[in-house]
């Protein structure tokens, strides 16, 4: 049984599209606003999900399931790219005891 | 209840939940923030009908990758008063950089839509189901699905060469 789109049921396209932006919006500020790495590393987490949501909900709407391959395959690149960051942290954290990233300012060995 | 209400109020609890967790102090909390947050996406797939989607979402996302957060989180021991303090002044021109970042997105997607209203028409509207996104992963997708898999072991023998307790402690 397949039930029909939301697009079909009167919510617009437009409605993700801002909603997803804002997400994205708010991953960014993040970024910019903490200091904290491991709190940097989840807000480009959440700038990763706002770009899938609107990647679905395209997908959905022009019918092609494309888009949602994609998104699969943005989830396998965040996994990796977490586990690898989050053991720089650790390694980092390791050396200088903080993870603030104001303090990460010293490349000498 | 209509649909439209019923989407609005699922955004704004999205929304809500992502603001958390930027605005919370401490890190522990900001992970279970943004737990609820991947939840709340979730749902929204499901609305979409991307039920595959919403059931990997949560288990990669919420299952995953959140516990390795909180498990480092609790490994370096970090709390609300470790946390790095922020001048007002970048707070505020961070959020004035990202309200123009928002204006400039909204304003370049707002215009392509137009450009496909023919075929959303024709839609199926089952593209989200399992049987559907398997046949296209191991016919159209498989090669880049093989690459992947080349890309997760690259990150385990990284991780597990970063993680590893060095010999000789650098001062």
């Amino acid at each position: 049984m397949v039930l029909g789109s939301i697009f079909n049921a009167g919510v617009s396209i437009e409605y993700y599209i801002v909603l997803s932006t804002i997400l994205f919006v708010i991953g960014a500020i993040g970024v910019m606003v903490r200091r904290n790495a491991i709190i940097l590393l989840m807000c480009i987490e959440l700038m990763l999900n706002a770009v899938n949501l609107l990647m679905v909900a395209f997908s959905t709407y022009f019918g092609k399931a494309d888009g949602q391959i994609f998104v699969f395959f943005i989830m396998v690149v965040a996994a990796a790219e977490a586990t690898v960051g989050l053991s720089i942290l650790v390694m980092a954290y390791r050396n200088i005891r903080t993870t603030d990233v104001g303090l990460f300012n010293k490349l000498k060995g | 209840m209509s649909l439209e209400t019923i989407t609005t109020i699922l955004g704004g609890l999205t929304i809500g939940a992502a603001l958390m967790v930027v605005i919370s102090r401490h890190p522990v909390r900001s992970v279970l923030y943004l737990v609820l947050t991947f939840f709340l996406i979730s749902s929204n797939y499901i609305l979409m009908n991307a039920q595959f989607l919403a059931v990997v979402n949560i288990i990669v996302y919420a299952g995953a990758i959140m516990v390795l957060f909180l498990f480092v989180l609790m490994l370096l021991n970090l709390d609300k008063d470790s946390e790095p303090k922020t001048h007002i002044l970048v707070k505020i021109a961070s959020v004035v950089a990202g309200g123009i970042l928002f204006t400039v997105l909204i304003a370049a997607l707002k215009d392509g839509i137009a450009l496909g209203e023919a075929a959303a028409a024709s839609a199926q509207n089952n593209e989200g189901l399992v049987q559907n996104l398997g046949q296209l992963l191991f016919s159209k997708y498989v090669l880049p699905f093989e690459v992947s898999s080349v890309l997760f072991i690259a990150s385990m023998v990284g991780a597990v060469l970063l993680a590893k307790r060095e010999k000789q402690v650098i001062d």
